[in-house]
C-alpha cells in the first residue's frame, strides 16, 4: 500500500453541492455565516490514503505521546480567491504538532471537515518522517494561483 | 542533563514535492529529539472541465 497525494475525488463533488465553507461569506447553502472546522491528522506510511480517501479515519493515522487522534486544527484566516481561471485557498499559519513522539513513519496528512462529518479535502505526501519528544511542521507554500495548496485550475 | 553531553545532528532535502529540514539530539547513543520541518512546494490542483451539448 503507498499514499497517493491528491485532492479528493468527494470533495470535488462536494464543491459542487456547497458542502464545504472555508469562510463564512458568500455561502448560501449553509444555514449560518461561519466557517466550517478543518483538521489535519498524520497516517503511516502503509496507510492508502489518496484521491479516494471520501472522509477522516483513524485506521493508519500516527499514534504516540502527545498526538491526538484526528490531528490538530487548521487555520484559514484568508477567504478563497481567485486570479485569472484559478481560485485558490492556503491555510494561514503553519500546521504544527508540538511535543510529539511519532516513532513509526509517516508520511501523509489528510485534510478534512470535521463540520461535515469529516468528509476529506485533500492528502499531501512529504517523505517519510518520525519524530522523537519533537516538533512535526508543515509549512504552507504562498497563497496563490500558482502554489496555493487547494487550486482549481 | 549536561547538555554537554548531547550530540547534535542536522539534515536537509530538497525535492521538487518540499524542502524538509530536521535536527536530531543524541546523547550516548540515544535519540532523545528529533523535530521536522516540512515546507510543501506542491500543492493538489483541480482542473474544472465543462462538457458540450
Amino acid at each position: 500500500m503507498a499514499n497517493t497525494q491528491a485532492m479528493t475525488t468527494s470533495f470535488k463533488v462536494d464543491l459542487l453541492n456547497a458542502v464545504h465553507a472555508f469562510n463564512g461569506t458568500g455561502v448560501p447553502a449553509h444555514t449560518v455565516s461561519t466557517a466550517d472546522t478543518f483538521k489535519a491528522a498524520l497516517y503511516i506510511t502503509t496507510a492508502t490514503m489518496n484521491a479516494s480517501t471520501t472522509a477522516y479515519s483513524a485506521t493508519n493515522e500516527v499514534s504516540g505521546t502527545g498526538y491526538t487522534a484526528g490531528g490538530v486544527t487548521v487555520t484559514f484566516g484568508t477567504a478563497p480567491s481567485s486570479t485569472g481561471t484559478t481560485s485558490f485557498l492556503t491555510p494561514s499559519a503553519s500546521i504544527t504538532y508540538t511535543t510529539v513522539t511519532l516513532s513509526t513513519s509517516f508520511d501523509a496528512m489528510l485534510l478534512y471537515n470535521t463540520t461535515q462529518s469529516n468528509k476529506s479535502v485533500a492528502v499531501y505526501t512529504f517523505t517519510a518522517q518520525t519524530v522523537a519528544a519533537g516538533t512535526f511542521s508543515l509549512t504552507m507554500p504562498t497563497n496563490d494561483a500558482t502554489t496555493g495548496l487547494l487550486r482549481i485550475a | 542533563m549536561d547538555e554537554s553531553l548531547l550530540e547534535k545532528r542536522e539534515g536537509s532535502l530538497d525535492n521538487d514535492n518540499e524542502t524538509t529540514t530536521w535536527v536530531e539530539y543524541w546523547l550516548t547513543g540515544e535519540l532523545v529529539h528529533r523535530s521536522v520541518h516540512v515546507q510543501l512546494k506542491r500543492a493538489v490542483v483541480s482542473f474544472g472541465e465543462t462538457a458540450e451539448f
